[in-house]
């Protein structure tokens, strides 16, 4: 399925479709296409009949909407209050020191994105990361760099 | 009904539901503001406007709030001036120091802030913004480091002309004016009308400037400057030479053109008649089998990229005659040079334009002969009037002359063209004295009514009814169209122009700050049509010589090479 047929299913959802509709659609878009993009904007506003830099000034308005698409390898790192505590955020500057990575940002090669995530229902094994679906416990810099470390040699 | 409130210890009348702002102004109290824009709802951002009100804690935004019975108001405290100033130089922390570079210099409102509030010092210094000029438009610059986010470009090309373009991108101190995608201007729906460069504050937004281009012209001796005037220009550059504001200074304009060097000087005007006599062909004929009815108008460029982009399907509505301007371009190389013996490519065609989306039209593609551009390029009022302060000419002390031969006699129709329903008006008459071989007078025409904000009219020639309707600005134009397009009035022609007004309201006019500069201009128009007599363009003698000397018949071959032209979808980011 193209991301244009994607989004007219999104679309088709809506039964009734009114600006009050925007963020919902907005925020399905984003979590099935992984981040917004022109042509989704621009079917958005052809459907809503809403010019596209409302609804870009919007979407850049709110921290979740994202504008870059996805890294080849998708970082979710958890920074609930159980992970926190274990030390989620040495895990956060090793990335951002090691990859320039930071929430919400996709490496230039397209290799990783990091999506900083407020629990995902693993707290004893806290901190807990998850890449492309597949999930990592008592994650620390050291753990980190060898999961990367394979990663970036596949 | 009146109320009364103290301001500044003293009594004063306001009419209930007035804003503070509106009573205080009413009273000829002025205060700053920056965000405020008449005739469209308060947004309360900049907070300029502030005033102390007994018994608040904190200052209230004029602009916004509503006055009360016996309300009592500060407006020049020490604490609200201090407010003000503190706001003022916020906005210059991130603003650049380069106000002696500015195509703003001198009539920036920012700088007259500054000035006012005795800011003598920089207090605050923020990292500027690191955002790149735009020059990617041919009608409007974008430079984003002088932007105030004061937000009237926005609500301009929101809520005035329907169009959109901008808007308020990311928030907090990363915030900006951007387009979708933060594109480049040339990539979004902008149409180039100017209404936002008229209504900056700032610097942030000017016109492409074809200045240049022109001085490097006058200055080359191999070419031959020749000069088009539009219709709006001669009542709307008055108060920029110190006349009175309606006064209409069209021989003024002749001599002082000459004087800067160019060789021969035209009146567009001369061209609109020549197009509503092309056009009232192409309209009667389309009346005839039926097709493509209602007529667009296609004399602005900004109202035509607006069909291109958001109505594809009526393209074949819009009239296929050039504009105004591209007529008297092509005339200019291909009727006057040869004329004149003048090798056509020696011309250097320039043409005076009230209008910024002009300087796109001169350049499309499909406004070339011969491969040769119609107009060479198009300077704005603002322009005109930088050029002849450059050459030091004394407006108010040199001789009116006429314009030259063979674009020198106008009917008072081509000069309606200025104004907001003049092509409709102008057309009428050529319409129905093609069909009746009498005039139009107001007395045949009756007023029909079809949507509010709209005017149409209609009159019966030959056993037809020809009903006319015309679209004052773009205000509220997506919803406006569709019951023009399928109402239960059927119409014969739509004019719309994209400023509000017309021309005398478009986006290179000189920069005023009340409407009422606006209404002086259009008065000075509607009062040469009033005194002049040749009122339409089919008894303009001139017309016909062209017609018998050059074009032929209206419709027929040669009209359809040099002054007929074509359009086609856009595809933007709407
Ligand atoms: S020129 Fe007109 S259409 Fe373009 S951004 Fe400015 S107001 Fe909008
Ligand atoms: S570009 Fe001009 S009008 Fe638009 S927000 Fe900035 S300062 Fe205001
Ligand atoms: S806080 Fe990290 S999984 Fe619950
Ligand atoms: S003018 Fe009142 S808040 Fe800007």
């Amino acid at each position: 399925m193209s991301k244009a047929e994607k989004i007219e299913e999104i679309l088709e959802r809506y039964s009734y479709l009114d600006s009050k509709s925007l963020i919902p659609i907005l925020q399905d878009i984003q979590s099935e296409l992984g981040s917004l993009n022109e042509e989704a904007i621009v079917l958005v506003g052809q459907r809503l009949n809403l010019p596209t830099s409302k609804i870009y000034g919007l979407a850049t308005f709110y921290n979740q909407f994202k504008f870059e698409p996805k890294g080849k390898n998708h970082i979710c790192l958890c920074n609930g209050t159980s992970c926190r505590l274990k030390g989620a955020k040495w895990n956060m500057v090793y990335l951002e020191e090691n990859l320039k990575l930071k929430n919400g940002q996709t490496t230039r090669n397209g290799q990783f994105s990091l999506e900083v995530v407020t629990c995902m229902g693993a707290c004893d094994h806290g901190p807990v990361i998850s890449i492309n679906e597949e999930y990592y416990r008592e994650v620390d810099p050291e753990k980190l760099k060898h999961i990367i470390n394979d990663l970036t040699q596949e | 009904m009146n109320i009364t409130i103290e301001v500044n210890n003293r009594t004063i009348q306001a009419h209930k539901g007035d804003t503070i702002l509106e009573a205080l102004n009413r009273n000829g109290i002025r205060v700053p503001t920056l965000c405020n824009m008449t005739n469209l709802t308060p947004s309360g951002a900049c907070r300029l406007c502030v005033v102390e009100v007994e018994g608040r804690d904190t200052l209230v935004t004029s602009c916004s709030h509503i006055v009360e019975n016996g309300m009592r108001v500060m407006t020049h405290s020490p604490r609200v001036v201090r407010a003000r100033k503190t706001l003022v130089e916020l906005l210059l922390a991130n603003h650049p120091d380069d106000c002696l570079y500015c195509e703003r210099n001198g009539f920036c409102e920012l700088q007259d802030l500054a000035a006012e509030l005795h800011i003598r010092e920089r207090k605050v210094l923020r990292k500027s913004f690191t955002q790149k000029l735009d020059l990617s438009s041919p009608s409007i610059v974008r430079d984003p480091a002088k932007c105030i986010l004061c937000g009237r470009c926005i609500r301009v090309c929101d809520e005035v002309q329907s169009v959109s373009t901008f808007e308020f991108v990311n928030r907090g101190c990363n915030m900006y004016v951007g387009t979708t995608m933060s594109r480049d201007l040339n990539f979004s729906s902008c149409i180039g009308c100017g209404q936002c460069v008229l209504v900056c504050p700032t610097g942030a937004l000017h016109e492409r400037q074809n200045f240049a281009e022109v001085m490097d012209a006058l200055s080359n001796p191999d070419l031959i400057p020749v000069v088009q005037i539009a219709p709006s220009i001669s009542v709307s550059v008055a108060t920029e030479f110190g006349l009175k504001a309606s006064k209409d200074v069209n021989k003024l304009l002749y001599n002082a053109l000459r004087k800067i060097g160019f060789k021969y000087v035209f009146d567009t005007a001369v061209a609109a008649d020549i197009a509503a006599v092309e056009m009232a062909a192409e309209l009667i004929a389309r009346k005839g089998n039926g097709n493509n009815l209602p007529m667009f108008s296609s004399c602005c460029p900004a109202w035509v990229k607006f069909v291109e982009q958001w109505y594809p399907d009526y393209i074949p509505a819009l009239s296929a005659v050039k504009s105004p301007q591209q007529v008297m371009g092509s005339l200019i190389r291909n009727y006057f040079a040869a004329e004149n013996e003048i090798n056509l490519s020696k011309i250097f065609s320039v043409s005076v334009m009230p209008c910024l989306a002009k300087k796109f039209e001169a350049q499309r593609e499909e406004m070339t002969t011969r491969g040769l551009s119609d107009v060479d390029t198009v300077l704005s009022t603002r322009e005109l009037v930088r050029l002849i302060k450059l050459y030091g000419i004394d407006i108010q002390g040199i001789e009116p002359q006429h314009p030259d031969k063979p674009f020198n006699i106008r009917s008072s129709s081509g000069k309606l063209f200025g104004i907001s329903g003049g092509s409709a008006e102008a057309l009428a008459r050529v319409v129905y004295h093609k069909l009746t071989s009498k005039e139009l007078n107001d007395s045949k025409i009756t007023e029909v009514k079809i949507i509010s904000g709209v005017k149409a009219f209609s009159f019966n020639a030959a056993g037809q009814t020809f009903t006319f309707a015309v679209v004052n600005g773009l205000k509220n134009i997506h919803s406006i169209l569709p019951v023009l397009m399928e109402g239960d009035v059927k119409l014969d022609y739509i004019e719309v122009m994209a400023c509000p007004g017309g021309c005398v309201n478009g986006g290179g006019q000189p920069y005023v700050h009340e409407d009422k500069y606006v209404k002086l201009r259009t008065k000075a128009i509607i009062e040469i049509d009033e005194a002049e007599g040749i009122k339409c363009a089919a008894r303009n003698p001139l017309v016909k010589a062209i017609y018998d000397d050059f074009l032929g018949e209206t419709g027929g071959e040669k009209s359809k090479k040099f002054l007929y032209t074509r359009y086609s979808k856009r595809e933007v980011l709407l």
